[in-house]
């Protein structure tokens, strides 16, 4: 998934559309994050200043919720599922040996409702069933 | 020849085992043999255990081969599939597979069946019936209907439906709402995303029928981002439900208004909560809400405001169209009608098992699982979800309904079943109900948010031997505060696994240090 470099001009032609919506600061991360790929530091302010909330309110939800990031995406977005369902077919193993291999672009995730073919892993975007570290290097950038 | 049809499911779970790669492979193969076919998305059977399942449309029958691989396609074709050639991989007529035949589809009747985003297919096989009725009896009887069913809260909590929308409907307010939790964010749930993916409109005919009930005019769909593909099937679906008048200024031609929207979750399981789930869609952080007020008389935005689950919404079109009777015919005492159990974890065949409160616990682990996909024995079992009770094979007697189960110490929670082989330790599995409860807490009552790290870090001190008699009496009256003094289910129930797990397992709360010496 190709990103666009962050701009405030550009930011704030996404944050438009919003601009009557209510409860608006979620989506507005959500847009921002869609778009660059994470949540600049500039976009607090921004975001407060446009929907008239204040920068505490927006820096809360934007550390509240796993799903948003403040950094650049790594090379790779890797989530593996490390809930019960996924645990009982060994997703803790996998979870070691993925770490081990890709570092930080591993992330912790809990769920993706594929819990009767777990191992679950999630590789930038596409869901693999009965996951092995094989499935997940044959998809990997 | 005539244009074969073939259906290949597009659900996520089907896709995450290669349907996709399949369905390309057969189309290609198709081409280049000559062949007219008509390959069909579908969503899942929901014996997940077979997918990717192709199936084809053989006169009246759909004759079934699974789970296919890419690699045998070309097998296939070579034993004339397309015309229900026998194979190893054949399974005969689908819907006469015993594991599909046994069960009383009424919520899923369609699901895998039809083409979920055909209008056609879903009138066809009783689609918008509910709907028509709705707009043709008062609301009081519309509510009075779901009342008299005993449809429940299929979120987990059980509440009954007919209750929660007479509160709403009455309740004077120019503006209501419609919100449907699908932050289905429990592991070993999936009943929710199927739907939604292999049935979306039926998802947005119970939501019209509530509308219409209570005089709302919105509905909005409050769905995680771990579900892209269901986000995507809904927002088709809402698409095509405008076009054809089902949603908007003047449904089916009644006059009435009613329209959903979707608001993606960002990664928050605490927003399954109901009023976690209220702040997330207005914005905020997703901070449960004390209650009273409850979300009936000021949720949404202040507004009086029905939250019901997925399936709670999608049995409504069924419990209209076939009458409160019918429905209420199901179950046993107060657990009327049908419950979509998910069969999850280390199982042979998982997936959907819609049928009657009352089914027992064995029957749904051992007849429809089939044991364990490793094939060692069954140790343990978690029912409803991170926040539910683990049972153990001596306590496979029990009959699934909520009443049974909370009697047992447990609870239904969403209907999901997750199955554990003898390699689990319940020490291990009551600590990390602790430190999920930690990570997922709100934080904004301290039994939640401090009681899970220093369950967590208790449990560990019993694993390492660390005065573990002692430990474990302080470990119960935490659970006792955190039970007792903690705003919402999160932290409420966080203890329900690790007394489970004491209880059921005692042995495995035994030092492993002294057995290491």
């Amino acid at each position: 998934m190709s990103t666009a470099t962050w701009s405030k001009d550009h930011a704030l032609a996404l944050l438009e559309p919003l601009r009557h919506e209510p409860g608006p600061v979620l989506i507005a991360l959500q847009a921002l994050q869609a778009e660059f790929g994470y949540v600049h530091v500039e976009a607090v302010a921004l975001v407060a200043t446009f929907f008239n909330v204040s920068r505490a309110d927006v820096h809360g939800v934007l550390t509240f919720y796993h799903d948003l990031r403040t950094t650049p995406p790594l090379a790779n977005a890797i989530h593996i599922c490390v809930a019960e369902a996924c645990q009982a077919v060994g997703s803790r193993d996998l979870e070691k040996a993925l770490k081990n291999q890709y570092k930080d672009q591993v992330t912790d995730a809990y769920c993706f409702g594929n819990c009767a073919l777990g191992p679950a892993v999630m590789v930038n975007g596409k869901l693999i069933g009965r996951a092995t570290a094989a499935k997940i290097a044959a998809v990997i950038r | 020849m005539s244009t074969i049809k073939i259906f290949i499911p597009r659900d996520s779970a089907a896709v995450s085992v290669g349907a996709d790669d399949v369905a390309l492979e057969i189309a290609r193969r198709a081409v280049a043999e000559n062949l007219s076919v008509e390959i069909i998305r579908n969503g899942t059977r929901g014996a997940l255990w077979l997918e990717p399942l192709v199936e084809v449309q053989v006169g009246a029958d759909r004759i079934g081969y699974g789970p296919v691989q890419v690699a045998d396609v070309a097998d296939l074709f070579k034993a004339k599939f397309l015309e229900g050639g026998a194979h190893q991989l054949c399974i005969n007529k689908v819907d006469e597979l015993p594991w599909l035949a046994e069960q009383d589809r009424i919520t899923f009747k369609r699901v895998g069946i039809i083409d979920p985003l055909s209008i056609v297919d879903y009138e066809s096989n009783g689609g918008l019936v509910g709907l028509r009725r709705a707009l043709a009896i008062s609301e009081k009887e519309i509510i009075a209907e779901v009342t008299e069913s005993g449809l429940r809260g299929r979120g987990g909590a059980g509440f009954p439906a007919g209750i929660k929308w007479k509160t709403v409907s009455e309740a004077s307010s120019e503006t209501k709402y419609i919100c449907c939790n699908a932050d289905e964010g429990d592991s070993g749930t999936f009943a929710d995303r199927i739907l939604m993916e292999g049935d979306p409109f039926t998802l947005i005919e119970g939501m019209t029928i509530a509308g219409i009930a209570v005089g709302a005019k919105e509905g909005i769909i409050y769905i995680r981002s771990e579900y892209p593909a269901a986000i995507a099937q809904l927002e088709a679906a809402i698409a095509i439900a405008q076009e054809f008048k089902l949603l908007g200024p003047n449904i089916l031609g009644s006059g009435r208004t009613f329209n959903v929207k979707i608001r993606i979750g960002a990664g928050s399981y605490v927003c399954g909560e109901e009023t976690a789930m209220l702040e997330s869609i207005e914005g905020k952080r997703g901070v449960v809400r004390s209650k009273p007020p409850l979300p009936a008389i000021s949720g949404l935005f202040g507004k009086p405001t029905v939250i019901n689950n997925v399936l709670t919404l999608s049995s409504v079109p069924a419990v209209l169209a076939d009458g409160a009777a019918s429905y209420k015919s199901r179950g046993v005492g107060r657990s009327l009608g049908t419950q979509i159990f998910q069969i999850a974890g280390n199982v042979k065949r998982g997936g959907i098992v819609e049928t009657g409160f009352g089914i027992t616990l064995e029957k749904l682990v051992m007849d429809y699982g089939g044991g364990t996909f490793s094939g060692k024995p069954v140790k343990a079992v978690q029912i409803g979800g991170p926040l539910g009770a683990y049972f153990a094979v001596k306590n496979f007697g029990i009959s699934m309904d909520y009443e049974s189960l909370i009697a047992a110490g447990g609870m239904l929670g969403h209907g999901g079943l997750v199955i554990f082989d003898e390699n689990v330790d319940l020490a291990v599995q009551a600590k990390f109900a602790m430190e999920f409860c930690a990570i997922e807490s709100c934080g904004k009552c301290t039994p939640c948010r401090l009681g899970s790290t220093r369950g967590a870090e208790t449990i560990q001190l019993i694993i390492d031997g660390h005065n573990p008699e002692s430990n474990k009496k302080l470990l119960l009256d935490l659970c006792e505060v955190m039970t007792d003094g903690s705003l919402c289910a999160m932290g409420g129930l966080t203890p329900m696994p690790v007394k489970s797990a004491m209880i059921n397992f005692p042995e495995d709360f035994d030092s492993r240090v002294e057995v290491a010496k």
